[in-house]
């Protein structure tokens, strides 16, 4: 069961989840203190560790649009935050799946802050409303990458010369 | 049924005779572009080779290309250590394609890639920026990829699991009427896609009045295509792109040069005929809000931006020195023009354009990034309204969040600069 922290609207842009301002901020050991650095309550919640993990924004079409800054992505990622939309930006969508960012496709998807969400590989619950939408699975290629432990994992597999262990396409 | 640019162009670097829309490839690279954000790649690109007991060496130092230009001169000290640790890092791998904080060779990477003959047609071309798109205007297959991708394609010279994309096909027709620019043309096609409408798709160019248009224009249109959601942009290459890779680019040797079959599959095609166009503004807070001048005109603005790796090029800032000659900025609002390469700053130079500036008023900065991303030079105060040739217009875009920021072409940008307010070139300039 995950828990609602934060709805958004469509088109929300890397802008949004991480400012420009800080993009001299590389590290994603230190990206996280910058989520949503516009939004002071959302933000401030994050940095007092008042948020779980595994909790979810939801949001509609085209999370993550514009610059192609993997900050907004390893922001997301370092606190351990899922997003469900209803489709996201080709490369912030790329970008959490590289870096292991739980991103989760539901075109229909109807929750609000404050409901509990249960996520499973081919339908979000929303346990509030008793109401579920299916998830857009992921393409086999991609999937490969995220069973391999990331990007970076599976990279390295193909840099020694292996087959990453679990690729199938 | 034949194939689109794309599907060609990757079908070769995969060595496959045909790939189709929709299947999974792994194409070889052909150039593979970052800015300041390298300090990122460099640091994942390590990462791989954690605990391999193997050297980090990037695959071919010849097809990756590093440019300072997001933050130049740095704004503080962390970006300059990062600037520091990338400069280290590029001797020792032996990367030469380096352009550095030097007016002999600085510039915005969208400029520098193409203005040097980084850029092939045929190719497929990696960035690690969002409007690495401006590139298939020579042909490429140009887009935009995370600095963890990045680092694999530094690894391995192939970027895993692209998608073949689907195309959109724009067919342009008429003629432009005076005072109507490509980014008048590429804000209207965005208004028509929605900012999403392109969404994992390409967009080719196709049609009498793209044969006609220069690179520069070309540039314009395909850097924006990604604010459609686009993947990229393209056009087919013809007898502009091999004057431009020659004559400007300096480029030698053969060219590989095909355009699409001309029974290609396409997702969807759209006409638009120029002649009918008018100046477009996109208003506050998406790129998708457009609206023809007419229904801003008047807004008043604090700040005129004229640059960019959009409409920084030399007849951009043509277009605006024609209208602003002689003339004066408004008082109470401040020009800012940031010439996209020091080539095109020394062409405008020696032509005159950038003393036709600073006698209006304007600010000439050095090329470079500068007001569009709002990182370290001409950020906007809370409730300012500023008018930029920039590509985006994001809330919190050129550093302030309580700020708003309209986008047009050069020539709305200056004729609004002499009125302080957003106005028609047709009939407020000259
Ligand atoms: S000029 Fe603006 S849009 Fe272009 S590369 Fe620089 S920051 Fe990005």
């Amino acid at each position: 069961m995950a828990k609602v922290v934060l709805k958004l609207g469509d088109d929300i842009s890397t802008d949004i989840i991480y400012p420009g301002r800080y993009m001299a901020t590389v590290l994603p050991s230190e990206t996280p203190q910058y989520a949503f650095a516009d939004n002071a309550e959302f933000n401030g919640r994050l940095k007092r560790k008042e948020i779980p993990a595994g909790s979810v924004v939801v949001a509609g079409k085209n999370f993550g649009c514009g610059s192609s800054r993997e900050q907004a992505a390893s922001t997301l990622k370092g606190h351990e935050l899922a997003v469900v939309a209803r489709n996201f930006a080709r490369i912030f969508f790329q970008n959490s799946i590289n870096l292991g960012l739980r991103t989760i496709v539901c075109p229909g998807i109807e929750a609000e802050e404050g409901q509990d969400l249960d996520i499973t590989p081919d339908k979000v619950i929303n346990l509030t409303t008793g109401k579920s939408f299916p998830v857009e699975p992921l393409p086999k290629a991609r999937q490969a990458i995220i069973d391999a432990g990331g990007l970076i994992v599976y990279t390295r597999t193909r840099v020694l010369g292996k087959t990453p262990g679990s690729a199938k396409g | 049924m034949g194939l689109t640019i794309v599907e060609k162009i990757l079908a070769k670097a995969v060595r496959r005779p045909a790939v189709r829309a929709g299947e999974v490839v792994e194409p070889a690279v052909g150039m593979a572009m970052s800015h300041e954000n390298a300090a990122l790649v460099i640091n994942q690109f390590l990462e791989i080779y954690k605990d391999t007991g193997l050297e980090p060496k990037v695959w071919d130092p010849s097809k990756i290309a590093i440019i300072f230009d997001h933050r130049v001169p740095a704004e503080g000290s962390k970006t300059a250590t990062n600037q520091k640790k990338i400069r280290a890092f590029v001797a020792q791998q032996g990367i030469k394609k380096f352009h550095d904080i030097r007016g002999d060779q600085g510039g915005i990477c969208h400029q520098i890639l193409p203005e040097n003959g980084y850029v092939l047609p045929g190719r497929v071309v990696v960035g690690t920026d969002s409007h690495t798109t401006s590139h298939g205007a020579l042909g490429a297959f140009a887009f935009g990829i995370g600095a963890t991708e990045m680092a694999s394609v530094w690894a391995l010279g192939t970027v895993l699991n692209v998608e073949v994309p689907k195309t959109i096909k724009v067919v342009v027709k008429g003629r432009f009427p005076r005072h109507v620019l490509p980014k008048d043309l590429i804000l209207y096609l965005i208004g028509q896609l929605t900012a999403e409408g392109a969404n994992f798709k390409v967009i080719e160019f196709h049609g009498p009045a793209i044969k006609t248009m220069s690179t520069s224009g070309r540039l314009v249109l395909c850097n924006m295509s990604v604010e459609a959601g686009a993947t990229s942009g393209i056009v087919p290459p013809d007898a502009e792109t091999v004057r431009y890779l020659r004559s400007e680019a300096k480029v030698k040797g053969k060219l590989d040069l095909f355009g699409p079959d001309p029974d290609a599959e396409y997702d969807r095609v759209l006409e638009v005929d120029v002649a009918k166009l008018e100046p477009m503004v996109a208003c506050p807070h998406t790129v998708d809000n457009v609206k023809p001048v007419g229904a801003v005109r008047g807004v008043k603005v604090q700040q005129v931006v004229i640059g960019s790796c959009t409409n920084g090029r030399l007849d951009d800032l043509a277009a605006a020195a024609r209208i602003l000659k002689g003339k004066s900025v408004a008082k109470g609002t401040r020009m800012l023009v940031f010439p996209a390469s020091y080539r095109i700053y020394g062409q405008a130079l020696k032509l005159g354009y950038i003393a036709d500036f600073i006698k209006a008023g304007a600010v000439v900065m050095n090329p470079g990034c500068g007001p569009c991303l709002g990182v370290h030079q001409g950020a906007l105060g809370d409730g300012e309204v500023a008018l930029a040739t920039t590509n985006r217009n994001f809330k919190g875009r050129m550093g302030n969040p309580n700020a708003e920021v309209y986008l047009s072409s050069p020539a709305v940008a200056a004729a609004s600069a002499i009125k302080g307010a957003i106005t028609d070139p047709r009939k407020g300039g000259r």
